[in-house]
């Protein structure tokens, strides 16, 4: 059983496809971490969780009778206020200390978001209806969701937005300048303070696109930010920081990775093998650095 | 700086004595009031179907208060419970069962919601020697480890789908069937899944699909795709709220074609609500139907108990507060036929408990179990957008007849 996927080639196309739709919207979120934590170096565990309130705002939007779908241009607006007022709140005081306070404070913002979603939503689980049916190939024996293909297209729709508003804007060569030096942006009059805020806000905000793609997708419940944290930090950490095609291929990787670990070695172990993955990483990483002597102090 | 914070230690210090002092003064019988203790998930994952069970509670204290309460000895008495907060956490309910028990003098409790709260209490209660009479915890493990103060008055976790099986196989004339089952890994899960492993072994079924769902999963995209290609009879999913929402909404958008969908959580998840017409034909396991037709004094049928409850918490009582509500009758008949408030008598009683609820029949078996209910099993139907669980087994009970083989997505509507 655990090989049925050589004997039927079909089952190799459609896990291919899911695992590169579902990868394509962990890839905006992991761009998202890549971005703040290449400018402000903070490693954000309340990630999922601002996914997952991008989410519910869509799930809202959507008990009042609209489309959800609208949440993907609703949804990045107020969260990208949420990131900003989140920054000014806190990050702000931890942005130049040691990453470990930082890990800290964002695992401190997470459980209160965790809470006060459980408290305003509820702790039951929710999804939204797009009623886009389905796309069947291959006689009937691929079928792909139209809302996850839809999910991918406006994720990559809006990769590209921030690809080129990242090139053109004022805004965003401040940010790169930033990333590269904070020092010497700060010198030569770049308003640092702004940036981070603004990027923290823009984090949030895409964290707000992926958690209205997720509603129409998947299911929204006030605690399972974390796992959507720990694969963009994998794919973070496969991808480099700064760098978007790579962020892009190491999401969908990640997403085929997890479907075929899921047909190989069986369901029970599909998680547990992005974890393996990350661990092997991590060595490989280490074991190139360690030969660089790049990091030796 | 540092006087202030002495200040604050010596009057933090103050107050949890006054209030220690305070609460140390309940006993188990103060004045004409029965104290029974719970710890219930107010906040945290469970915690809307805390409130359910709350609300079960609640309700039950106040029915069985206003008709006259509990008679022991001739003198009548009243119920009255202290609640406190779990925050869905086992390590923090097993705390707050040994503050009812040790602190606030406890000698009765009521369960926690869900299997797993229930095992991190079970050992506190049995150490003590508190009888304690459960409604949430329906994982088959509770039942065999020799608890002795421990009663649930729910049909344990293996029962939950066994039914589904049977029903299967006497569609298909009395021969075995081939199921593909997808269960989360968690306890309760886990337990319905050896129930489907033993239905699958005595009725000479074959199980062509064994997935096991980790907790962190919504999506179940493999799993159905594996389904498409082997065509089983039956596909039994259970992964609690989430996964009964997750399964219906993959199964309809992948257009996965099964005679039979078996399914757990379905009311709790409010499935008919939330994907409407593509939950359609879902079979449903119940603890409880309202249409079921027990009956008993205090209130009367299943009916009318979700009348009442409708009318005072507004909303249609799930399973989960009905047989917390049941819990408080068993409660009530114990202590008057131990005519006493002494432990050990309160718990012999309840040993010997058999009696009809609006909830079902209640029997322990010798885990602790309640032997005398049957499972029920509910199937999704829809006159037009509106859908509805209606019950198709046992027959007994059945208000409709169960719609077999769930016709292909190509043919709905």
């Amino acid at each position: 059983m655990d090989f049925l996927i050589f004997k039927a080639p079909m089952l190799m196309v459609q896990a291919s496809l899911d695992g590169i739709l579902l990868g394509i919207l962990f890839a905006l979120i992991a761009y998202g971490m890549a971005l703040q934590w290449g400018v402000m170096n903070i490693i954000n565990i309340a990630q999922g969780d601002l996914v997952i309130l991008g989410g519910y705002i869509a799930y809202t939007i959507y008990l009042w009778g609209i489309h959800p779908a609208w949440g993907v241009i609703i949804s990045p607006i107020i969260m990208f206020f949420v990131g900003w007022g989140l920054y000014k709140l806190v990050i702000n005081k931890v942005v130049d200390r040691d990453l470990f306070i930082s890990i800290l404070a964002t695992f401190g913002i997470a459980i209160v978001f965790q809470q006060l979603m459980n408290f305003i939503f509820g702790a039951d689980v929710v999804v939204a209806q797009s009623e886009y049916g389905t796309t069947m190939l291959f006689d009937n024996s691929v079928t792909l969701p139209n809302s996850k293909i839809f999910s991918a297209f406006i994720s990559v729709l809006y990769a590209i937005a921030l690809v080129i508003y990242m090139r053109k804007s004022k805004l965003g060569r401040a940010i790169r300048a930033t990333a590269q030096n904070a020092r010497a942006a700060k010198i030569l009059g770049v308003d640092t303070e702004k940036v981070y805020a603004a990027t923290f806000g823009i984090n949030a905000a895409l964290c707000g696109i992926a958690g209205a793609l997720i509603s129409i997708t998947l299911t929204l419940h006030p605690y399972v930010g974390l796992p959507y944290t720990v694969r963009s930090f994998m794919i973070v950490i496969v991808a480099g920081l700064g760098n978007l095609p790579a962020v892009a291929v190491s999401g969908m990787g990640l997403g085929l990775f997890e479907e075929f670990a899921d047909y190989i070695l069986g369901t029970e172990f599909r998680i547990g093998a992005v974890f393996l993955l990350l661990v092997l990483i991590l060595v490989y990483r280490r074991f190139k650095l360690s030969k660089k002597r790049e990091y030796l102090k | 700086m540092n006087k202030i914070a002495k200040l604050f230690v010596t009057f933090f210090s103050a107050i949890t004595l006054a209030l220690v002092s305070f609460t140390s003064s309940f006993a188990k019988v103060e004045g004409e009031y029965i104290v029974l203790g719970s710890a219930i998930s107010l906040t945290g994952k469970y915690s809307s179907n805390g409130v359910h069970t709350q609300n079960g509670y609640n309700m039950a204290v106040d029915r069985i208060n206003k008709m006259g309460g509990v008679e022991v000895q001739g003198k009548k008495y009243k119920f009255e419970i202290i609640y406190y907060d779990d925050e869905s956490n086992p390590k923090r309910a097993a705390q707050l069962a040994e503050r009812l028990i040790k602190q606030d003098g406890v000698h009765y409790m009521l369960g926690p919601y869900s299997s797993g709260l229930t095992k991190a209490i079970a050992p506190v209660t049995e150490k003590y020697k508190i009888p304690m009479v459960e409604a949430n915890g329906a994982s088959r493990s509770l039942f065999t480890k020799g608890y002795k103060y421990l009663f649930a008055v729910l049909s344990p976790a293996n029962q939950y789908l066994e039914v589904a099986i049977d029903l299967a196989v006497e569609k298909n004339g009395g021969k075995g069937v081939k199921i593909a089952q997808a269960f989360e890994q968690d306890a309760f899960s886990q337990d319905v899944r050896l129930g489907i492993l033993d239905a699958a072994k005595r009725t000479g079924s074959e199980i062509i699909i064994d997935d096991k769902l980790p907790k962190e999963l919504n999506d179940m995209a493999a799993t159905l795709a594996k389904v498409k290609a082997v065509k089983p009879d039956v596909l039994v999913v259970s992964g609690h709220t989430k996964g009964a929402l997750t399964a219906i909404r993959q199964i309809s958008e992948m257009k996965v074609d099964v005679p039979m969908l078996a399914m757990t959580h379905c009311d709790a998840a409010k499935l008919s609500k939330q994907h409407g017409k593509k939950s359609e034909f879902a079979l449903c396991a119940s603890q409880w139907h309202k249409n079921l037709s027990y009956k008993d004094k205090f209130f009367g049928s299943g009916k009318k108990y979700a009348k009442d409850f409708q009318k005072e918490f507004g909303y249609d009582p799930p399973y989960q507060s009905a047989e917390s509500s049941a819990a408080l009758l068993v409660f009530k008949d114990a202590f008057e036929r131990a005519n006493s408030f002494d432990r050990d008598a309160v718990r012999d009683a309840l040993v010997d408990t058999e009696m009809q609820t609006f909830y079902g029949n209640i029997k322990f078996g010798p885990g602790g179990q309640n032997v005398a209910k049957p499972m029920i099993l509910f199937q999704v139907r829809c006159k037009g957008d509106d859908c509805e669980n209606r019950v198709v087994a046992p027959t007994k009970w059945a208000s409709d007849k169960f719609y077999h083989p769930i016709p292909k997505w190509s043919e709905r509507s």
